[in-house]
């Protein structure tokens, strides 16, 4: 019968990339929920509610650097939380592995695109295309 | 008639009652089944009669090659934790007439660990988990010649709950991300890890903290609260995480 050895230093296995998750998914989740309310609430309760969101709606809000901001925030926050929930789900559902190494290289490959892709709508909309009829188009476009 | 006698003997007690449960156990021997397989066993049982109370007479009276772990029958050595209609309980704790004894009550191994024969599973990976987290008082002072640590009442409060662990093995057995790759250290491991980060005699908290703040440590928590629901002596085991995780995160206990 032998004591068991006492342990020196623990183990260290990468970073503690872990906890900056789990931080993450907390402080984004609250900043998500003002910005996801605020965003319904702005869009479908205020003056006309659903009926006002046309082209035009969207050009006039995505003309004003306050809302390309809200939204462009909402998107990374969203689908960073999103795709690192999804993450958890395959680290809890799928061994470690091939199978899950493609799962988490898609669930990147997905969020990384909509948000280049979004973020990219989102600074470079032109409100005012040439050639549109005026009545779709955001009021302060002058004919 | 000068003493007064009883006229009639007295009624005899009434039998107490007695009911034929149907327990459905699931059996593996490895020597023989690939798959385990479900068998039914018939027991007269009394409504106050326990799990085990029913695993013993069918061990000595109907078959006696089912296996299962027992050892103080008191809910104190957390030998038998098993699945008990779907949930992880001791089965010396868990009375007949707690159960619904209309339909069969289902019986089987704790999920997550190597499954050995019957109802005994493989501890190993959970006692490797519980070793690893340091169990133990680990302090530089040295208290005064003959004397004893001195602790507060309110400082042996903070960590009361976590004392009261007997490694059974419910917690992180009904915990979810341990069933899928047995990596995670598992409730009762951070549980064991609780217990000494918050005692102030102990100078080892760092170090606990520094093991559980790991890829598989108290991070792949999801607090679905099985565990807490699962603890057979009651420990808030989420909440005991969630004061591991406060601690990792302020970077002392």
């Amino acid at each position: 019968m032998t004591a068991i050895e006492f342990p020196g230093e623990p183990r260290r296995r990468g970073s503690n990339l872990e906890k900056w998750g789990w931080i993450y998914m907390r402080a984004s989740g609250v900043v998500l929920l003002v910005l996801i309310f605020g965003h319904l609430f702005m869009n479908l309760m205020v003056g006309d509610g659903i009926q006002a969101i046309d082209f035009g709606f969207v050009g006039g809000k995505w003309a004003d650097p306050f809302w390309q901001w809200w939204d462009v925030l909402m998107l990374w926050l969203a689908l960073i939380h999103g795709a690192n929930g999804m993450r958890t789900l395959v680290n809890d559902y799928t061994n470690p592995g091939t199978v899950q190494k493609v799962l988490k290289g898609a669930l990147f490959a997905a969020a990384a695109v909509l948000i280049i892709l979004g973020t990219l709508v989102v600074f470079t909309f032109e409100p005012c295309p040439a050639g549109a009829p005026a009545d779709l188009l955001p009021s302060f476009c002058a004919a | 008639m000068s003493t007064a006698t009883l006229d009639q003997a007295p009624a005899a007690e009434a039998p107490i009652q007695s009911f034929t449960v149907t327990f459905l156990i699931r059996r593996f021997d490895p020597d023989v089944d690939t798959e385990p397989r479900w068998q039914d066993f018939d027991v007269e049982m009394y409504a106050t009669d326990r799990v085990l109370d029913a695993l013993h007479k069918i061990k000595w009276e109907q078959d006696g090659s089912l296996t299962f772990r027992r050892s103080c029958a008191h809910g104190i050595c957390g030998s038998d934790a098993m699945r008990i209609n779907g949930r992880n309980r001791l089965a010396c704790k868990t009375l007949i007439k707690d159960l619904d004894i209309s339909k069969p009550i289902y019986v089987e191994a704790i999920k997550g660990l190597p499954l050995e024969k019957d109802l005994i599973v493989d501890m190993e990976p959970f006692f490797a988990s519980f070793r690893e987290v340091q169990p133990f008082l680990v302090a530089n002072s040295t208290p005064e010649p003959g004397k004893e640590r001195v602790q507060s009442v309110a400082n042996r409060a903070i960590f009361d709950d976590t004392t009261k662990c007997i490694l059974c093995a419910a917690c992180t057995s009904s915990c979810p991300v341990f069933w899928t790759d047995g990596q995670y250290f598992g409730p009762a491991a951070i549980v064991n890890a609780h217990r000494f980060i918050f005692d102030s005699r102990d100078d080892n908290a760092q170090t606990r903290l520094d093991i559980l703040n790991d890829k598989e440590g108290v991070w792949r928590c999801r607090t679905t609260f099985n565990c807490t629901e699962a603890c057979p002596r009651g420990i808030e085991v989420t909440k005991a995480i969630a004061e591991v995780k406060q601690a990792i995160m302020r970077g002392k206990p």
